[in-house]
């Protein structure tokens, strides 16, 4: 499986995002560049989390308006499988990839820990490695990770089981709707996500709960 | 043309800055503030003349950029 990662000014887990996609599917990504405007044939786009232009404006605003963008778009459009992490969730719903909105943390304070995720879809490209129900760890790192969406929004989203992970157990970092973690379109074929898969792989990491998503998403045996 | 625009947060949208500067400001003794929300100001320069077209370019720059209209609204200003 072919996968190619977006690189933008200001990501700062693009080096975790290749890494984990190297290790996973066997070979390493191709990158592109914020002004690419084709993406090559590649089966999985992964955008990686960071602060992607400073956060000016509204997280990942500026990042979702540039020329790369509108090609992840047309790929989306395809079929193609489109994964963002943090700041890459950010991007996707300021691209209107995605439904929703992430806001500032209610707290107002950055959240750098370990959270819980319950598996809220296991029927999905990228959670069927998991059980349903499953409960999982990942790190987060954000300081806007409040997912919010209108009543009609959020009541299409849950009925169409497009909420995929959900912070359990009381863990929830940032306020969150529903304490919705990550959400998929209504096709199934793009995913974003506050937490930090990528850096829950392997043993060196202190588990590998993460694994399993990019598994599932690459196809590829665990 | 100048132009002011301005984007604030829909009602019935969590605005946690605006709670902590309501509390900040009720801290510092300012009795009686009631809900405070947060919001931007853009000062925008434009080489158009025409008054209709340019709140039609500027509105076009608040749905496209300047506001996520899932939870904020947007007022255009020409000076």
């Amino acid at each position: 499986m072919k996968s190619a990662v977006v690189l933008l000014p200001g990501l700062n887990r693009d080096r975790d995002m290749i890494a984990a996609l190297t290790k996973i599917s066997g070979q390493a990504p191709a990158t592109v560049w914020q002004t690419d405007t084709e993406i090559p044939d590649v089966d999985l786009i992964a955008i990686p989390g960071g602060f992607s232009f400073g956060d000016y404006l509204r997280c990942g605003a500026i990042a979702a308006r540039m020329p790369v963008m509108r090609a992840v778009a047309e790929k989306a459009a395809k079929g193609v499988t489109v994964i963002g992490v943090c700041n890459g969730f950010q991007i996707l719903v300021e691209a209107g990839l995605l439904p929703g909105v992430l806001m500032r943390n209610a707290s107002l304070k950055f959240v750098c820990r370990q959270v819980k995720l319950e598996i809220a879809n296991a029927n999905t490209m990228f959670t069927r490695r998991y059980q349903p129900g499953q409960i999982i760890r990942s790190p987060v790192a954000h300081h806007d990770g409040n997912y919010f969406a209108d009543a009609e929004t959020l009541a299409r989203i849950e009925g169409e089981g497009q909420v995929v992970f959900r912070y359990a157990d009381g863990t929830n970092p940032n306020g969150s709707i529903n304490d919705i973690a990550g959400i998929v379109n209504d096709k199934g074929n793009v995913l974003g996500l506050m937490p930090h898969p990528e850096n829950l792989i392997e043993a060196a990491h202190g588990g590998n709960d993460g694994r399993a998503l990019f598994e599932s998403a690459l196809g590829v045996a665990a | 043309m100048k132009a002011r625009i301005t984007v604030t947060l829909k009602n019935g949208v969590l605005d946690p800055q605006g709670k902590a500067i309501e509390h900040a400001l009720s801290g510092l003794g300012f009795d009686g503030v009631g809900q405070v929300r947060q919001g931007k100001v853009f000062d925008i320069e434009l080489a158009e003349t025409d008054k209709a077209k340019a709140e039609a370019d500027l509105k076009a720059m608040c749905d496209k950029l300047l506001a996520n209209t899932v939870i904020e609204n947007y007022a255009v200003e020409i000076a």
